[in-house]
């Protein structure tokens, strides 16, 4: 029997695998076999939910109940109770708040009311391995129109009127790139698919890739239609490995049902695809050092124009979108651009999915129509800042992008007003960072990533980001001079201004950012020699307080001698022979100890 | 494949096994009294034999759940049928042969066989 009256849907996304849901499964099926339940009740793996703070995630459906943070243990009660009497174990039972009671299935949570799932919308809902699931809800059927019912200039057209601009950061305009790239003339052209998510923080693209790897191999054989090309490449990070072998096997049953391959829907189509792995290096992800890595050249980029839709793969003509912009395509052909074109703001049309970071309650991956308020993004489905702490400023954009301080919290989300506050939709991480974050350190920290990930070629970026670097590093150990915030600036905007590519033109942003909205904390490091968010260690200062039982247990710990004091007498601290290391104030179990 | 006919196949075959996952609240619900009472009386292949029936007609709007036991243990196996915009319907002393006549008239034609419902053995 294939008909089973409840399915278990157990998150196999990389969050949750990482807490162990490859064992709860197998937990599941022993146990539900040994209830004598297996003809009744499947088990099933899907990619990621999105709400990674509450992994492993498991969704018992009919009923929805969405139950977090489950234990091999809690399996055998699961089974046991709602599976085979039909209780719900209340207990395990996601919850906002400690204090609620009332149990919650998927759809009633803040996490997701808000939200508007379109790139994701497979994504936890089906088995990633299984191409039926995929087919069953409303999959390859994009393809099928575009390939019987429409001619390549009619899926341009549709692509262009539903306003969807690039996911992967810049923002542009994917009808129009397809328009490019359709009108070069060649015997190949190649349709290519990056999936070199490299931004730290972001996830969204592997979570696609993981949950519903069908949609972009479908939406890259009606681009391959709508360009005139015969093949596609997926360049995928090799640190990505659920979602390449899942790819890998979506590939196999696209071909195997000839979704893939030769004379396609018997419509003369010819598409095929192909995965090339990279070895995880930041500029990759730029266009043309991913082209030349696929070659199997250096990773490194080379000069615009020639643009990729006139010369690029190969020397062919070649279109290359982001896996979430082509996550929306199908979804554009079946609905209508009209449908598409409803949702969002004026100029970015869509939703746009967020990679939630940081110091944040509800870690995870979100979606939300463009235009939603950041207050929302952060306070409604975010869960707000943990240990009432106060919010200080969300990075979004990655290492490219700028910070956006709590003034701005009720800007609209979407890629122009980013851009006018100095930050940018990115691939759309969000870190986010609260007073106890040192923004002098936050762009440091962003600075450290593109000078290790700078591929050495152009001048600018290799030296440039490297001094840059320095100058911070001298500010947050104390040692700024008057003049560096000019300095920062000065070879800012020289990088921007002659970088080869993108990684090294928006390397500087978060300097620029944090430089913009926090100069005060600049000032502070150079000229006070004081940290604000009392974060950099090199500029704290130890105090022992009278709560000071003189219990000597800092003194022992104290690598170099620095505090003095005798047996139930008060101690002190030596500020010129410290350190800075903090062990003695994590030694102190009075609380005696303070940093200032 | 050749022809959107051949997806649409392989689309409706997998859609009733996945129907549960889709959204719409309009689906029909049979829930089937599952306790330890339930149970002893007989309720699983009660429940199994849904499954089939379901199945067999290739019905995609109705679900199959348990729920614990409602206090009338006397009468077990009991089920529901609850059909949106209707009162509820709940059936007792159901035996796997009953099944299939409760597909048919209640949840396909949406006439509840009146003599297998609790009013009907009860005799009100």
């Amino acid at each position: 029997m294939d008909l089973f009256r409840a399915h278990v849907l157990v998150c196999g996304g990389t969050g949750c695998s990482s807490s162990g849901s490859a064992e709860l499964i197998k937990r599941f099926e022993e146990q539900i076999e040994r209830n004598g339940l297996d003809r009744e009740v499947k088990v099933v793996r899907t990619g990621c939910f999105g709400l990674c703070e509450a992994g492993p995630v498991v969704i018992v459906y009919p009923e929805g109940t969405f139950y977090s943070r489950i234990h091999l243990e809690d399996v055998d009660e699961i089974v046991s109770e709602h599976l085979l009497k039909g209780r719900i174990v209340q207990h395990l039972v996601y919850k906002e708040k400690a204090d609620e009671e009332q149990h919650l299935t998927l759809d009633n949570i803040d996490f997701y009311r808000p939200q508007k799932r379109l790139a994701l919308r497979n994504c936890g809902v089906i088995d990633p391995e299984n191409i039926d699931e995929y087919i069953a809800f409303d999959g390859y059927k994009a393809l099928a129109k575009v390939l019987t019912e429409m001619t390549p200039e009619q899926v341009i057209a549709e692509v262009l009127k539903s306003g969807l601009r690039g996911r992967g950061g810049a923002g542009f305009p994917t009808g129009k790139k397809w328009q490019f790239a359709a009108a070069s003339k060649a015997d190949q052209k190649y349709m290519v698919c990056n999936a070199d998510e490299g931004d730290p923080g972001a996830f969204m693209d592997r979570s696609v890739l993981e949950g519903d790897p069908h949609s972009v191999l479908e939406a890259m054989a009606i681009g391959g239609y709508a360009i005139g090309a015969s093949e596609g490449y997926i360049y995928v990070r090799a640190e990505y490995p659920i979602a390449v072998k899942r790819l890998e096997i979506a590939i196999n049953q696209a071909r195997e049902y000839g979704l893939l391959g030769k004379n396609i829907f018997g419509s003369g189509f010819d598409f095929d695809i192909f995965i090339r792995l990279g070895a995880g290096a930041f500029v990759c992800g730029e266009e043309t050092a991913l082209m030349h890595s696929i070659e199997g050249g250096r990773g490194e980029p080379k000069p615009k124009p020639p643009f990729p839709a006139v010369r690029g793969l190969f020397d062919k003509p070649t279109n290359i979108n982001n896996v979430e912009t082509l996550a929306n395509i199908p979804q554009i052909i079946l609905n209508g651009a009209d449908w598409f074109a409803s949702i969002g703001t004026e100029n970015s049309k869509g939703t746009k999915v967020f990679a939630l970071g940081g110091k944040i309650n509800n870690t995870g991956l979100v979606e939300v129509p463009m235009g939603t308020p950041l207050r929302d993004i952060i306070y409604k489905i975010g869960g707000g800042i943990p240990n009432g702490k106060a919010f200080k400023a969300v990075q979004t954009g990655g290492p490219s992008g700028g910070c956006i301080p709590a003034e701005y919290l009720d800007i609209a989300i979407d890629y122009d007003s980013l851009t006018s506050i100095g930050s940018m939709m990115g691939s759309g991480g969000m870190i986010v960072m609260d007073e106890d974050n040192c923004m002098v350190d936050i762009a440091r920290f962003f600075l450290d990533f593109t000078v290790d990930e700078s591929c050495g070629k152009c001048t600018p970026c290799r030296i440039g980001t490297k001094r840059m670097l320095e100058i911070l590093e001298r500010i947050v150990e104390g040692k700024g001079e008057e003049g560096d915030i000019e300095k920062l600036e000065a070879l800012a905007k020289n990088i921007k201004a002659t970088a080869l590519c993108g990684l090294g033109q928006t390397a500087p942003n978060p300097v620029l950012s944090t430089i913009k909205y926090f100069r005060n904390e600049y000032e502070a490091h150079i000229k006070e020699k004081r940290c604000p968010a009392h974060h950099c260690q090199k500029l704290l200062n130890y105090e022992i307080t009278d709560k000071c039982r003189g219990c000597t247990a800092c003194a022992r710990v104290c690598p170099v001698n620095a505090i003095s004091g005798s047996v139930k007498e008060m101690h002190h601290i030596d500020t010129t022979k410290c350190i800075k290391c903090g062990s003695c104030m994590e030694k102190c179990r009075f609380g005696a100890i303070v940093k200032n | 494949m050749k022809s959107l006919a051949e997806l649409e196949a392989i689309r409706a075959k997998t859609l009733d096994k996945v129907a549960m996952r889709r959204e719409g609240e309009d689906a029909i619900r049979v829930v089937v009294g599952m306790a330890t009472c339930g149970i002893a009386a007989g309720a699983r292949p009660v429940m199994l034999k849904f499954l089939e029936e379901i199945q067999k007609r290739n019905l995609q709007n109705v679900t199959v759940s348990q729920t614990g036991c409602i206090g009338m243990c006397r009468l077990e196996p009991m089920l529901d049928v609850l059909v949106p915009g209707k009162e509820k319907v709940t059936y007792v002393k159901v035996t796997p042969d009953m099944v299939s006549r409760i597909v048919a008239e209640h949840i396909v034609n949406g006439r509840p066989v009146q003599e297998y419902t609790i009013g009907a053995a009860e005799g009100k």
